[in-house]
């Protein structure tokens, strides 16, 4: 059995064993980075066109007979907001990690528009890459978990949001494939992805023009022979530079029985050193530290074997929506951060003899935060639990999409207001969060969870 | 594990609420809102179905008189470490979750004749939360009022001037209360008065007084803006005697516990209103998307908002607002049931329910234009009784002071 392989040549690392050494110390094992092994390349790089990243060749050492999938979680009857044992254990190393090394390395990230290549690995040993994956093909968990990674990338977003999608953007690959690859497309790539040298990897689905709409796709494959060729260009890919694996999101062109032309939006995995690919840096308002980048396809040819999910539309669908639901979950991450540091900034701030705090158009401003942002995260959470129950979840996701993108910005805004003149400069990063938490309605795909 | 959907087994007690709401609730909207004042007599048929249903169990918790048991606030006050430890592991959804989706339903249906129904009002609440045994037994399913507001004391409930003093074995209780909804029609009226103004707010307490107490007089009836089912009533306490035991709770003045018998009636009404507002809000949004249809509008829930029509894309915005408020409240509601204080929870559901369905219901008037104004659909009278959502059981405002002095660590005096 293929499955028995995966494990036995120790390429998984159990999830539920990790949880116990995370228990006792894992934080201790993350050391103190060296400043010296910093790789700040993404600040030097020049805005010229460059080769995509070499990558490893992806190939599968085991042939599956049928593709492996996570089962649904069976239906539970009573409302519950309390996450699993494991989610919790999850949950707090996560956050532990985040507070603690992504949150000090932030501002360098983002001035570096890099994050730091050993937090991303750290990040990866907390199994980030496989919790989407089937256990048979050595991934961690038993069943779909879409709440597991929302909790994961909410506490990891707490630590700092633009190395968050840095870390997370190989799992929305992962992820991807597990839900929607063929038995050949899972025994190639993925791996790769339960194993100790995680890829970095993209999802690209954002295009750059006004009114951008993932159903509308300018990006096209057209039939050539048995394969594909994509022409295009995709916006903001988390990792551009660096991905050895995409994604890519392209309208599918072909030919009713009829004879007449149509297309619709499918999903396409492209290796990183396919010829026609290149990349642009391309920096943005926020989520810097995610190195994103233009993805340019000139011509690219594609075997018939890149062609993810059949090239169904529903299964281009749920990808936008899960993908959504991962931006959502790292709003709902940042929004915290907000708010956990307005509080005692606006207790201890003094004006007129007494805290600011002590005014109700300050207090209240609090309070509307505490509260919107519990509306996001009680909406996400709930979106999430149903795609883990084999629910349908496209209106969950949008009502949660909206909450996040509006109210979450709304957030990042209030808290430089309420740090007024301070809240604008770089000593206190609730201008970054800003910045990031714009993302949340502009970003789409990357976080497919 | 983490499961935010509607238990089933609440299914039939929603689906039962949904009946009355839509075969009785409905048909009579219109009817009491022109005739306000006039009771509706058809309420009392169905509270004695209500009556029937709930000794057989089907709809038990659709008022609001069951929701004390299980209240966290009550936990707290006995104490945490009492509850075995496997108890504290158990999920639980029970008479709180029961009562906020009968109510949310039945409000769905219309909320005037919601907070009239006889048996039903929120003063069983108040009595379920802080009576003993024996007031339990002896006031137990009557229809009770509250009475809180006084024409000088609104929100600043601590500043109440009726005053109760006790003489012999009986209070003597004087002073004006305003805004008692159902304060005519109901059986008991529940009144906060105070024992000792010298004493602050530990010295007030909730006393029961039976409607037909001679000294308990009706002074007028109002005339509101909505909610025109439900009456309003302004009475007034003249040397009004009740039997001392009619106190509830402790007749001790306890300094530094203060307001905390009073007070914890709120965390348990606070998400029902809070329902009441999401069922307002559900039935603007249902008419308003059958009208949009009608219209060629059609929601898209896949497409970016400025990838469809304006008309949709508000529709989705105010339909997340509406999530939010709905699952904050179902958290207040869980939290409840599970015996976790829910004080803040109980107002963060409040504030937004209250503000995003007057907001929903405004908006909606505004899409379906002169037909969501004119008074051949309802769209018109919901945009005005959820109005009172926001205002009763604590304003937006006094919510924003609870919810801010608890994440900001303040004491009313710091925050005022």
């Amino acid at each position: 059995m293929a499955a028995q392989n995966f494990t036995e040549r120790g390429m998984a690392v159990g999830l539920r064993a990790l949880n116990r050494l995370a228990g006792n110390g894992l934080i201790d094992r993350f050391g103190l980075r060296d400043p010296a092994q910093r790789m700040l390349h993404g600040a030097s790089k020049a805005t010229v066109r460059t080769a995509t990243r070499a990558g490893r060749t992806f190939a599968a050492t085991h042939r599956l007979s049928q593709p492996a999938r996570q089962p649904h979680s069976g239906a539970v009857d009573l409302f519950d907001l309390t996450p699993d044992e494991e989610q919790q254990m999850l949950r707090e190393s996560v956050h532990e990690f985040a507070l603690a090394r992504l949150r000090p390395a932030a501002q360098a990230a983002d001035e570096a528009c890099a994050a730091p290549g050993d937090l991303v690995r750290q990040a990866n040993e907390l199994g980030l890459t496989m919790v989407g994956v089937p256990e048979e093909l050595g991934g961690a968990v038993a069943e779909r978990s879409a709440v597991t990674t929302v909790l994961m990338a909410e506490a990891l977003a707490q630590g700092d949001m633009g190395i968050a999608v840095a870390c997370l953007a190989p799992a929305g690959v992962s992820t991807a494939l597990s839900l929607w690859g063929d038995a050949d497309q899972q025994a190639t790539y993925l791996p790769a992805f339960v194993g100790d040298n995680v890829p970095a990897a993209a999802l690209a689905l954002v295009e750059p023009r006004p009114l951008f709409n993932p159903f509308a796709l300018q990006t096209r494959a057209r039939r050539a022979g048995e394969g594909f060729v994509l022409a295009g260009v995709k916006s903001l890919v988390p990792r551009a530079g660096d991905a050895e694996l995409f994604i890519v999101a392209a309208e599918l062109e072909d030919s009713d029985p009829a004879g007449a032309r149509r297309s619709h939006p499918a999903l396409f995995i492209v290796e990183s050193g396919a010829a026609g690919l290149s990349i642009e840096p391309e920096p943005a308002m926020g989520i810097r530290a995610a190195a994103t980048g233009r993805l340019i396809l000139e011509d690219v040819k594609l075997p018939a074997g890149a062609l993810l999910g059949d090239g169904s539309r529903d299964v281009f669908a749920e990808c936008v929506q899960l993908g959504r639901l991962g931006w959502c979950a790292v709003a709902v991450g940042a929004s915290q951060s907000v708010l956990d540091h307005v509080i005692p900034y606006v207790n201890g701030r003094t004006a007129f003899g007494e805290p600011i705090s002590s005014r109700q158009a300050v207090a209240f401003m609090v309070a509307n935060i505490a509260i919107e942002l519990d509306g996001m995260r009680l909406a996400t959470y709930r979106a999430a639990s149903r795609v883990d129950h084999g629910a349908s979840f496209a209106r969950e996701v949008s009502l949660a999409r909206r909450l996040c993108a509006e109210r979450g910005m709304a957030i990042g805004s209030d808290g430089v207001q309420l740090l007024g003149g301070h809240g604008y400069i770089k000593e206190h990063p609730v201008e970054r969060w800003y910045r990031d938490l714009r993302a949340a309605g502009v970003m789409e795909g990357a976080l497919v969870v | 594990m983490i499961n935010l959907e509607t238990p089933r087994k609440f299914e039939f007690l929603v689906s039962q609420a949904h009946q009355v709401a839509t075969e009785i609730f409905r048909t009579n909207s219109r009817k009491y809102d022109r005739d306000e004042h006039s009771y509706p007599k058809e309420l009392d048929m169905l509270a004695a179905m209500i009556d029937g249903m709930n000794a057989g169990g089907a709809l038990s918790g659709a008022g609001a008189g069951s929701v004390g048991e299980g209240n966290g606030t009550r936990t707290a006050r006995e104490g945490h470490g009492k509850q075995p430890a496997r108890d504290r592991d158990v999920n639980r959804n029970a008479s709180n979750m029961a009562s906020l989706l009968g109510l949310t339903e039945l409000s769905w249906g219309d909320v005037g004749l919601l907070l009239t129904m006889p048996r039903q009002g929120l003063g069983q609440a108040a009595i379920a939360a802080v009576a003993n045994e024996e007031q339990l037994k002896r006031f137990g399913g009557k229809w009770a009022a509250m009475a809180i507001t006084e024409p000088e004391a609104g929100s600043d409930s601590a500043a109440i001037r009726t005053t109760a003093t006790l003489d012999g074995d009986e209070y003597v209780l004087n002073g004006e209360k305003i805004f008692v909804t159902a304060g005519d029609r109901a059986e008991l009226i529940v009144v906060w008065a105070t024992l000792d103004h010298e004493q602050g707010r530990a010295a007030i307490k909730s006393f029961v007084v039976e409607r037909d107490n001679p000294g308990l007089i009706l002074e007028r009836l109002e005339h509101k803006l909505g909610i025109r089912a439900s009456d309003t009533a302004d009475l007034r306490l003249d040397d009004c005697r009740i039997p001392k035991d009619n106190l509830l709770g402790s007749p001790e003045i306890e300094r530094g516990r203060g307001f905390a018998g009073v007070m914890q009636t709120f965390d348990n009404t606070r998400p029902l209103v809070a329902g009441m507002a999401i069922g307002v809000a559900r039935a603007c949004l249902e008419r308003t998307r059958e009208l949009l249809s009608e219209a060629g509008v059609e929601i898209d829930y896949d497409l970016p908002p400025h990838a469809q029509v304006a008309a949709a894309s508000e529709f989705i915005a105010m339909e997340s607002d509406w999530e939010a408020s709905r699952l904050l409240t179902m958290q207040a509601a869980w939290m409840a049931d599970n015996k976790k204080p829910n004080s803040l929870q109980a107002s963060m559901a409040k504030a937004k329910a209250g503000r995003t369905a007057t907001d929903i219901a405004l908006r909606c008037v505004a899409l379906c234009g002169s037909i969501g104004y004119g008074e051949g659909e309802l769209l018109e009278k919901w945009a005005r009784d959820v109005k009172i959502l926001d205002l009763f059981e604590g304003t937006q405002q006094i919510q924003l002071l609870i919810v801010a002095r608890q994440l900001l660590g303040k004491t009313s005096a710091e925050l005022k």
